[in-house]
């Protein structure tokens, strides 16, 4: 179980990592959300039930879920939110620039 | 090695964060930085679980994680009702600011 939870952790990292080079790399406000809100969800999630797993059973890791519960709602709300504050306000989007 | 091992993760999400701080600072528009504070935000209750593993009083610092988590969702909505309603600024070159 201790081994499977520090699995978990490092895919955590990984998707973590991978969505801040994303949120640095991408050229529009509308890719970076995609970066941003995905990675960072399933990135948190994965770190807590790693940590959840790490724990064993016990008020901890039942603790844990409910926070990654609450993450798993929440993040997706918020990043919901800001898109649409970008899309009423016509944010324009990003085209390839021509003659490439 | 346990210790080491929730040591390294915890910085390597700090990495991650100080990487999404280059688009709260740089980001061209308001939203960008909304969003740059939002991922920060989520990383750090990784980061704060994660160093309650590490000194091993986890229960205390669940539910610290539990507010940080709540503030951070209650302060990312607010913004971004906010800047719905009072508009975010668009210059001639299509460009959001």
């Amino acid at each position: 179980m201790i081994a499977v939870g520090m699995v978990l952790v490092c895919f955590g990292v990984f998707f973590l990592l991978t969505g801040a080079v994303g949120l640095i790399r991408f050229p529009d406000f509308y890719t970076r959300m995609h970066a941003a809100g995905k990675c960072d969800t399933l990135g948190s999630l994965l770190v807590l039930t790693g940590l959840a797993c790490y724990e064993g059973p016990g008020l901890a890791s039942v603790k844990l879920l409910v926070v990654a519960l609450f993450v798993f709602v929440t993040s997706a709300t918020a990043t919901h939110a800001i898109a649409r504050a970008a899309k009423r306000n016509r944010v324009p989007w990003w085209t390839r620039e021509e003659g490439r | 090695m346990p210790s080491t091992f929730f040591l390294g993760t915890s910085i390597a999400i700090l990495i991650a964060a100080s990487l999404s701080l280059y688009r709260v600072v740089r980001g061209p528009s308001i939203i960008d930085r909304i969003i740059g504070v939002n991922v920060i935000g989520t990383k750090t209750i990784g980061v704060i679980v994660l160093t309650g593993q590490l000194f091993e009083r986890v229960e205390l610092f669940i539910d610290i994680a539990l507010v940080y988590a709540l503030i951070n969702f209650i302060g990312t909505l607010a913004l971004s009702r906010y800047f719905e309603r009072k508009g975010v600024l668009v210059d001639a070159s299509g460009a959001a600011r």
